[in-house]
């Protein structure tokens, strides 16, 4: 089985969550369940960045591992060009491999100490390719390593402590690159760089999305999700609360908490009472203090109100989707509602 | 002048050499002055927190002077700190979440804490409660111990615990990098809150991501390579830096508003030099794309404008 196939067409999405939902069981007896995904709906296109941004414990890195395989979905669908990917198993499943790949925060754990940094490489070569000869496999690699913009002679043949946090990552994106992905999902991966390397690793995601590749982008930094992105969701506890095109998401954040996101993000030409300011965030949903101490509440952000389980999303403009209490929403179109909680 | 350093070297032993993680530093805090430390990994400036506090294991004192308040610390002898420590000068570790103690309450540690620096516990007491109110923390927090805690509220533990003898100068190493953006903000503008109302007289805050600086410090200080590359207001640094690492540094930082397709960013090419055997010259030498043969000579840290101080043959 191909994905190759005609099952794609210019117009839907490469990869396609259908009100995913997903639940953790914790205590001795799995007593206790915790929702760390709720009733999440998106699609993201081949050739496309979307960021999804959210708090820890928003469930931001939930999605990613459904979507991987890494973790079973509890409820709703996983889609890729079509096909639901809980069902694959086997051969399938790692034919699913071969397209859709992830790299993650830290690339200092990703790699084993013991071994060269290159052998991931090898054991892709020997997992996905054992018939390509080895003068072919090695123009593979140098194509890849090119379209990272890594000079072979200073990463091959070294150990991962011999190689700063940029180039460990850019390999394992150069890794993935060697399976002719269609889908990267990219968990954090440039929050553990330093400023000067960083852009460079945002600048090679953009760059890859001219060829066809569909990027999720997960992070808790709104300007490095902004400086990407095509699409954005974010999310709040496993919920939706906004989401769409970037521009509009940013340019017009409408849901308070995604206000508030902004409002407490540091800036480097503006203070934060200027954009608070501006984006007419009451001083007490930043730091209610008083509130905080009585109640104990662990983070701001949860100080604003929590969102109620019917509440809506609403289209407030063109690909632009707020979350609403109910009453709210009718106010606004009674015909936009797009989804239901 | 709170805060005086001359000269400072702090290399790291290892055994293939020392590694010369702080060389030379020279700088001088006002009293009263938040300053931000910033710069890559790996640039010296938690070498910088750390060795004012207490040199670790591997650390070597080489030479250098460090006045607090007109008073000479010894910062090479362990034991001669205790006496300054905590009282006169305090940090907040990196990693603060995991600087309390997992086997006892936070009231009965910081107790222990109190009495092993000479002081009744039982007199703070009070003013300890009324701190913690102060940053949101019930007083019931000080019956838990640190696990029933979330991260945001042992890191305002700590800054509650790590101030509460008025120290004169705050060392506050990457308090905020584990952090949500909106406790983010929550914390650092509390470390605002801490000088104005007289609980630390001034700071030296160290983080890698100078926006969170620019909206706290009043100063910033550039580290590159175990080196000082430029001091100025933060005003300054942000928006006319002269240094042309800082200059690269700032120019390369995603901002909200700004996206790939209308304004690319670069980033610096290269990496910073192994501080083991160090060029000669100016450590960003290699990467600076307006270096020329002075630079093979090693630039002095001196003031270019009132308050604004850089290590560049270029702007001198």
């Amino acid at each position: 089985m191909s994905w190759n196939g005609a099952q794609t067409n210019g117009e839907a999405g490469l990869l396609k969550l259908d009100h995913v939902t997903k639940v953790f069981t914790t205590g001795t007896f799995g007593g206790k369940a915790i929702t760390a995904v709720r009733d999440v709906s998106f699609e993201v296109k081949p050739g496309e960045v979307m960021s999804v941004i959210g708090e820890s414990g928003s469930g931001k890195s939930t999605i990613g591992r459904m979507i991987l395989r890494l973790s079973p979905i509890t409820k709703g669908v996983i889609s890729f060009n079509g096909t639901d990917i809980s069902t694959l198993k086997r051969g399938a499943l790692k034919d699913y491999r071969r397209v859709v790949q992830g790299v993650f925060q830290d690339p200092f754990s990703s790699y084993n100490p013991i071994f060269k940094a290159d052998r991931v490489f090898s054991m892709i070569k020997s997992e996905f390719f054992p018939g390509t000869s080895g003068p072919e496999w090695r123009n593979k690699i140098g194509l890849a390593l090119e379209a990272v913009t890594l000079d072979p002679s200073q990463v091959l043949n070294k150990y991962p402590h011999q190689l700063s946090g940029g180039q460990l990552q850019r390999l394992l994106i150069a890794r993935a690159l060697l399976l002719d992905i269609q889908f990267l999902v990219a968990d954090e991966i440039i929050s553990m760089l330093d400023a000067s390397t960083r852009i460079d690793v945002l600048n090679l995601l953009a760059d890859l999305k001219g060829r066809g590749l569909g990027i999720m982008f997960i992070t808790h930094d709104l300007s490095l999700g902004n400086y990407i992105s095509e699409k954005t969701v974010i999310l709040r506890r496993g919920l939706i609360v906004e989401m769409g095109v970037t521009e509009k998401v940013f340019g017009n954040p409408t849901h308070p908490y995604t206000k508030m996101l902004l409002a407490s993000v540091p800036q480097l030409h503006r203070k934060w009472e200027e954009v608070a300011e501006e984006l007419k965030v009451p001083d007490s949903v930043l730091i209610d203090r008083e509130a905080a101490a009585k109640k104990a509440y662990e983070t701001v952000s949860e100080i604003l109100a929590p969102d109620a389980a019917d509440s809506v999303l609403v289209e407030t403009e063109p690909n632009h989707l707020v979350r609403f209490a109910p009453e709210e929403a009718r106010e606004i179109e009674p015909a936009a509602v797009a989804g239901k909680s | 002048m709170s805060l005086q350093i001359e000269n400072l070297k702090v290399y790291y032993r290892t055994l293939a050499g020392d590694v010369q993680a702080l060389d030379g530093v020279t700088f001088d805090i006002a009293d009263g002055e938040i300053m931000g430390l910033a710069g890559e990994s790996g640039c010296g400036k938690s070498t910088l927190g750390n060795s004012l506090i207490s040199l670790t294991g591997r650390m070597k004192y080489v030479e250098g002077k460090v006045t607090l308040d007109s008073v000479d610390l010894p910062v090479w002898d362990f034991d001669k700190m205790n006496r300054h420590r905590f009282k006169d000068l305090s940090i907040i570790p990196q990693f603060a979440m995991s600087a309390l103690n997992p086997t006892r309450k936070i009231g009965k540690m910081t107790g222990e804490l109190l009495d092993s620096r000479g002081v009744k516990h039982r007199d703070y007491i009070p003013e300890l409660k009324r701190r913690f109110e102060l940053v949101g923390l019930s007083e019931d927090v000080l019956g838990m111990y640190p696990i029933e805690l979330s991260g945001g509220m042992k890191q305002r533990a700590v800054m509650v615990i790590s101030t509460l003898l008025d120290p004169s100068l705050l060392i506050a190493d990457e308090i905020t990098s584990a952090l949500d953006v909106s406790t983010q903000r929550a914390v650092a503008e509390m470390l605002v809150e801490f000088r104005e109302r007289g609980f630390v007289k001034s700071m030296i805050v160290i983080t890698h991501d100078i926006s969170i600086l620019y909206q706290v410090a009043d100063t910033i200080l550039v580290m590159y390579a175990g080196k000082l590359a430029e001091k100025a207001s933060s005003e300054t640094i942000i928006n006319s830096p002269r240094h042309p690492y800082t200059r690269m540094l700032i120019s390369s930082l995603p901002e909200v508003g700004v996206t790939y397709s209308g304004k690319r960013l670069a980033g610096i090419a290269g990496t910073p030099p192994a501080l083991l055997h160090p060029p000669e010259g100016c450590r960003f030498r290699d990467r600076c794309p307006f270096a020329y043969e002075k630079c093979l000579e090693e630039p002095p840290f001196i003031e270019v404008e009132p308050g604004h101080y850089t290590a560049c043959w270029k702007e001198i």
